[in-house]
């Protein structure tokens, strides 16, 4: 069984298709800037990378805004891109061979704050008819589901940042189980005032106020990130029946993954990257050798990042592999992230050209990474995407190229 | 599934009625309702006053005084119930090879006492939009990811190999369950500990029920308020708690000398794409779910004997399952008995699905089906056997628990006695 991606949707800060995001991208050009969303002088952290150019009004039905939030705003929209792209007319298909999968970080966030400050500022009869279903984590999938008729599985995995590619690989199950398609992927956007105050109980929100240098992972001055908000949605196929219906393209191929887990805090125990790495490669019958770029999770936060330069070095040799993290263009979208790495590694494998890591300055000696400053062409026929989840969740996904 | 079988080696529960699966199949079997009026927080000013609440301390349950800081009731829940689950599975922890040990957990609303309870305080009780961060609490962000509350079961476990949280709303609990049993089958892990938690009887979540009349308004008598396919129910009972599951590979199980509850042969979900709250009444979608089921446990309907369902105590609930059964399985419905304890311990969300499979092993080991109790009119547009009031004694060897919930998601689940499938 081989899984490939024929539709693509994104919606974040660097664009709202494929297409935008890769231009950009491509030509370095970060889409981080100060956050607008709301008055954030109280707040420590004053950039974020937000989906600037989105406005629900001209991608949702008011019907629908009114009852969703922010987050599946951007998921429905990035959800109609993907089925289009693909070529694909739910109502045409087998209605319960149509599976959604997403992954979501921290759910309806916006949304759930309105209610709670109505619920504590003004009494019970003051909360919306909506708030049971436009904050729970489920609400993308459902709201993709019941917008576009698709009966099959419905899954929604919720391991932080390392979420979409989790998504993603539920989702290659689902297709050896008996679905034609999987709609999957993820979207997060929690750029309010208590979601920001809940993200600044990490330590890891970068506080710097110049966007041109506020995320720099692998950067000797690396001192946190920039949070995001978006992320991007795929149609998965099984390759031949992709290529019986005549889709209109076929992107990439998901080849291999995997996730571990760190051990607990205080067991001296090594922590699980490397071995998700290890077993997503194994997964996709490929050596390191035949990895052409990986792109990294890349934190910003010293401890973190030299904890995957070790993972990254162990498995590939001091410098053996380009490394890059096209996500300092659009800050950390949490679910939505490793969904958009995953789509951007398609395209680097694509068209074989490393889209860059923007913000370093200098990189931070002994990590011994060869990283990715500027886009680079480069004969790829297989790259490595990895991403971590808040607590200790690993995953890594391989992607290979469809040329022979 | 494929050549490897999933089977449950090990229970623990915390629910409403007792802590620990012995507490919990004693209030099923004996028919006792664990519903009353809320305690947890002062309700007076809601529509629904009535819930069912867990009668938990954290101490006594051996959480320390820093894990008891560090979690939100729902992860509380979730590590007693990992704990008694591993205990009871007689597993050698000391040989068990961490990366080999998955977690599979399942949550509606992740840790949403937490973050309310924090949000009074950094809002000042609504009085800032733009809340005061000086008074933030280190876990807060933990407590806006649920992620977090399996973080806390793969601590409790020293678990290393994959671990996930699901969130599919109020089918998280089979859910959750039928991704771990996946990662079993596909041998991602030797041992999962899967099952879901939840714990969300607190303001923000009666009243997002209360706006949208889901929940029941009999206040006047809350012992009986959870009337699932009664004439007279109302809508339903909040619960909270949580099951926990220790799965394993049947031979590995069989190898060791594990005692085995019983095997997970099916489990499918599909969804409704018709509306998020609203369910068509003719059942197509969950029927679908559990003809899928069957079909992978290859079984046929006249297979089952007990049904487990959904049974939340509203009546399009009632009605859409009932006529869910018939779609699926035929005359076999009729035939067979059919029950919701959530009559007893309330709808606790994503949670109820695992507990009521940790209901459906115990009903096969001890070969009694719990009953549905406040039955007392039956709908007759619900003309199943749905046990009314009283415990049954029945040879179950095979049973089908199903869950429906909000997202328009439905999910089957089929367990057998072991050795039978």
């Amino acid at each position: 069984m081989t899984a490939v991606v024929t539709g693509v949707g994104v919606a974040a800060a660097t664009g709202l298709s494929l297409s935008a995001h890769w231009e950009q991208v491509l030509e370095g050009r970060s889409a981080i800037g100060p956050i607008t969303r709301f008055d954030s002088s109280r707040y420590p952290v004053k950039l974020a990378g937000e989906a600037g150019d989105f406005h629900t009004a001209e991608h949702v039905p008011s019907r629908i805004a009114v009852q969703t939030d922010r987050w599946t705003h951007l998921g429905l929209t990035a959800a109609a891109q993907a089925l289009a792209d693909a070529g694909i007319e739910p109502a045409d298909q087998p209605e319960y061979e149509m599976a959604v999968v997403t992954a979501s970080s921290s759910g309806g966030t916006e949304f759930g704050q309105r209610e709670i400050h109505r619920l504590w500022s003004k009494g019970p009869d003051h909360v919306g008819a909506y708030q049971s279903i436009a904050w729970f984590y489920a609400a993308t999938t459902g709201q993709i589901s019941i917008r576009h008729g698709m009966r099959g599985s419905c899954g929604v995995v919720c391991t932080e940042q390392a979420g979409g590619l989790d998504a993603a690989a539920r989702s290659r199950r689902l297709l050896s189980n008996g679905a034609r398609m999987v709609l999957t992927g993820g979207t997060d956007a929690s750029l309010c005032p208590y979601g920001l105050t809940a993200q600044l109980t990490t330590g890891r929100l970068s506080t710097q106020t110049d966007p041109a240098v506020a995320y720099r992972p692998f950067d000797r001055q690396a001192d946190g990130y920039v949070p995001g908000e978006g992320g991007a949605l795929f149609v998965m196929e099984e390759e031949s029946a992709a290529v019986a219906r005549g889709a209109p393209q076929i992107y990439g191929r998901l080849s291999g993954f995997a996730s571990t887990f760190d051990p607990a805090p205080g067991s001296g125990r090594p922590p699980g990257l490397r071995r998700a790495a290890e077993l997503a490669l194994a997964d996709a019958g490929l050596g390191p050798a035949d990895i052409g770029v990986v792109f990294a999770d890349a934190v910003g936060v010293p401890e973190l990042d030299r904890q995957e330069a070790e993972a990254i070095t162990a498995l590939f040799g001091a410098r053996g592999v380009p490394v890059t993290a096209p996500k300092t263009m659009t800050g950390r979208l949490y679910a939505g992230g490793a969904a958009l790495d995953l789509v951007t590694a398609m395209l680097a494998v694509r068209d074989e050209v490393l889209p860059p890591t923007v913000g370093v300055v200098e990189p931070a000696p002994g990590y011994d990474l060869d990283l990715v400053l500027r886009a680079r062409p480069a004969p790829v026929t297989a790259a490595l995407v990895l991403a971590r989840g808040y607590g200790g969740f690993n995953a890594a996904a391989v992607v290979t190229t469809t040329r022979s | 599934m494929t050549g490897r079988t999933a089977v449950i080696t090990g229970i623990g529960v915390v629910a409403p009625g007792g802590t620990g699966t012995k507490a919990f199949w004693e209030t099923l079997t004996a028919g006792r309702t664990a519903t009353r009026e809320i305690s947890l927080f002062d309700a007076a000013d809601f529509r629904s006053r009535v819930a069912a609440e867990c009668d938990f301390d954290p101490r006594q349950e051996g959480l320390s005084p820093q894990e008891e800081r560090r979690m939100d009731r729902a992860a509380q829940f979730a590590v007693v119930a990992a704990r008694e689950a591993w205990a009871d599975s007689a597993l050698d922890r000391g040989g068990l090879r961490p990366e080999r040990i998955g977690v599979s957990l399942g949550s509606a609303v992740g840790c949403t006492m937490g973050l309310e309870d924090e949000y009074v305080v950094l809002s000042d009780a609504g009085r800032f939009w733009e809340v005061d961060p000086t008074y933030r609490v280190p876990q807060l962000y933990g407590y806006m990811v649920p992620s977090t509350l399996a973080v806390e079961v793969a601590w409790a476990s020293g678990a290393e190999g994959p671990v996930s949280l699901t969130s599919t709303g109020c089918t998280a609990g089979l859910d959750s369950v039928g991704a771990g049993v996946q990662m079993l089958v596909d041998g991602l892990a030797d041992v999962v500990v899967a099952g879901a938690t939840d714990a969300p009887i607190s303001p923000i979540s009666v009243a997002c029920f209360d706006s949208i009349r889901a929940t029941t308004p009999n206040n006047a008598d809350p012992e009986h308020a959870s009337r699932p396919f009664d004439l007279h129910r109302d809508g339903f009972v909040l619960g909270e708690g949580s099951a926990v599951l220790i799965l394993e590979e049947k031979s590995a199980a069989m190898r060791r000398g594990a005692h085995i509850y019983a095997e997970i042969v099916g489990y499918a979900n599909r969804s409704n794409a018709f509306h998020m709250t609203g369910l068509k009444p003719d059942g197509r979608e969950m029927a679908e779910a559990i003809r899928v089921a069957l079909r992978q446990a290859k079984l046929d309907p006249q297979a089952v004997d007990y049904i487990n369902a959904h049974g939340s105590g509203t009546r399009q609930n009632d009605r859409h399952e009932t006529e869910a059964f018939k779609r699926s399985l035929g005359e076999r419905a009729y035939q067979v008995p059919v029950s919701s304890i959530k009559s007893m311990v309330g709808h606790s969300l994503g949670a109820i699905g695992s507990i009521e499979i940790a209901a459906c092993a115990l009903a096969i080991e001890h070969r009694v089906v719990p009953p549905t109790a406040n039955l007392h009119h039956p709908d007759p547009e619900c003309d199943l056997d749905y046990v009314p009031l009283t415990a049954r004694e029945h040879d179950v060897d095979t049973v089908l628990s199903v869950g429906s919930g909000f997202g328009g998601f439905q999910s089957a689940m089929l367990l057998t006695r072991s050795g039978r499938a």
